[in-house]
């Protein structure tokens, strides 16, 4: 047994039996009916699969308050469009409304505006309807893989999901407020509120520039229906390309400002080194940092899994996603020799570029051993993964090239 | 307006023999209060309940994560976390407190580090 599996195993059994934790009261059955392990270097990796949350089926249980579940990965095997009741969810406060009347909802838009706005749902729905395909993606996706560790949310790769958002465009409502001449900024929040009255109060702001592009929006639609309550109800800020940071959950206020914003959530949390794929060495210190804002281009393999048994001489059929980032994906390349030589994989459907985008290819005939296959994207921009791991002490932007070994017998 | 609740406003508002108004119409819906609809798009109001996160530490040392860590997030947040020198749950805990505002005691600090550090890999 390796050293990681034999860590994992015992930190788990050791907790239990020692009962290091109490379950007080019984927690639900559904909290703990299996468990998944996510492969994270020197654990722990084991992580239950849990069925207990409204609106939502199996979920990887990250923390239960305030919730974190992680995509199980063979829903991305399924299709494109990530189902919602399997879509990640990630709260920075527990102080989450579990009760929202969609008659009663209102949006304020205030600040640097000519009109104060109190939309209703029914006045967003009277508006321009868009839709379109986005990849929501956490910045610390994938932070458990990253060596050396670093704290924070110990995601695998399923902290990211693709859905089909239905709303209105920023820009049309902030037409509508009319956005004065020396605005900078519009910063948005929800109804999500700090355990503690002190703490800083969840928010992100875009640049006027962004904000009024044309594809940030406001969605009341995931995948054709409303969004599950722990994905953002009634109304979320889709921001295409960049990451789920900005895509503010249960938007209720946006604020334009004169100034830019320095709130804790812009000018402290969610900064990245400004430099390469935000990586630096660690221990680095005295590097400049910037607002993490948009993401690199990745795939994934999603039929097969590291350490899988395939069969000898017959034809392997390999697919996954991938996307692009803030553009679309060009390419997506599979070596069978650690990165040597590459062949482009087959590219499914275009639902849109901020999307996942299906690939597939084949290994003729797997030879008995050891199979190491590995897959890269490239966008339309000409940015490819890079094969080294980025590494940053908030565990942000993982994008590095992936790969699976294979046990061919 | 939700059609098919106005069509039944109408309905009851004719059986009933009161003139169908506008009136009527809104104050059933206001009192509904349950979705808004236009342009083939319905919006129902949603009331969950969030799964008990009640999951304690025992052992020596225990009641200073209890009393201080748990009132903000589950212990999922800390059992999921790699294996961390001292100094870094020190500064997890500094964190915490500085920046998140979290009222820890100041007295149980280092019973808090001592015992995040020692817990099993």
């Amino acid at each position: 047994m390796t050293r990681r599996a034999a860590s994992g195993l015992s930190r788990r059994r050791f907790l239990e039996a020692a009962g290091v934790f109490a379950l007080l009261p019984p927690a639900s059955p559904a909290m703990a009916d299996a468990l998944v392990n996510l492969g994270l270097p020197g654990g722990p990796s084991e992580r239950s699969i849990t069925t207990a949350f409204p609106e939502k089926g199996r979920m990887i249980l990250q923390r239960s308050r305030a919730p974190m579940l992680e995509t199980p990965f063979e829903a991305f095997d399924r299709g494109v469009f990530t189902p919602n009741d399997q879509f990640f969810v990630r709260w920075h406060w527990a102080g989450i409304p579990t009760e929202v009347d969609v008659a009663a909802f209102k949006l304020t838009v205030r600040g640097e505006v000519n009109r104060t706005l109190s939309l209703s749902m029914a006045d967003l729905l009277a508006m321009p309807r868009v839709e379109l395909a986005a990849v929501n993606q956490c910045s610390g996706n994938s932070r458990g893989l990253f060596e050396p560790r670093v704290p924070g949310g110990q995601w695998g790769n399923g902290a990211m999901g693709n859905a089909r958002w239905t709303g209105v465009r920023l820009r049309d409502v902030l037409d509508r407020a009319g956005v004065k001449a020396g605005a900078v900024a519009a910063r948005f929040k929800g109804l999500d509120e700090p355990s503690v009255d002190t703490a800083p109060t969840f928010m992100k702001s875009l640049d006027v520039d962004r904000a009024r592009n044309g594809e940030v929006m406001l969605a009341y639609l995931m995948n054709g229906e409303q969004l599950p309550l722990l994905n953002g109800f009634p109304l979320r800020l889709i921001v295409p390309g960049w990451y789920a940071t900005y895509w503010v959950k249960m938007l209720n206020d946006i604020e334009v400002l004169s100034a830019p914003d320095d709130n804790y959530w812009m000018k402290t949390a969610y900064r990245i080194p400004d430099t390469p794929h935000a990586s630096v060495k660690p221990g680095e210190k005295g590097v400049a940092t910037v607002p993490i804002s948009v993401m690199g281009p990745r795939s994934f393999f999603t039929n097969l899994t590291d350490g899988a048994t395939v069969k000898a001489g017959a034809p392997l059929p390999v697919r996954g996603i991938a996307f692009g980032g803030d553009c679309g994906v060009a390419t997506v390349e599979l070596s069978e020799d650690g990165g040597g030589t590459w062949r482009a994989a087959a590219l499914g459907p275009d639902e849109g570029a901020y999307g996942f985008r299906r690939w597939s290819g084949e290994v003729a005939a797997p030879r008995p051993g050891t199979l190491a296959l590995s897959a890269r994207c490239a966008n339309v921009k000409g940015e490819a993964q890079p094969a080294e791991p980025n590494w940053n002490p908030a565990g942000f932007m993982r994008n590095v090239i992936e790969s699976v070994r294979l046990n061919v017998a | 307006m939700d059609r098919r609740l106005s069509a039944l406003v109408r309905a009851a508002a004719i059986a009933a023999g009161v003139l169908c108004g506008a009136a009527p119409v809104v104050e059933a819906a206001q009192s509904a209060a349950s979705s808004v609809s236009a342009n083939g798009v319905t919006l129902r109001s949603v009331n969950v309940d969030l799964p008990d996160a009640g999951r304690m530490f025992e052992g020596p040392g225990a009641d200073a994560v209890n009393n201080n860590c748990l009132a903000c997030h589950s212990a999922g947040m800390i059992l999921t976390q790699p294996h961390m020198p001292r100094a870094a749950w020190q500064a997890e805990v500094e964190k915490m407190r500085k920046t998140y505002k979290a009222p820890v005691d100041e007295k149980d600090i280092p019973a808090i580090v001592d015992y995040l550090a020692g817990l099993p890999r």
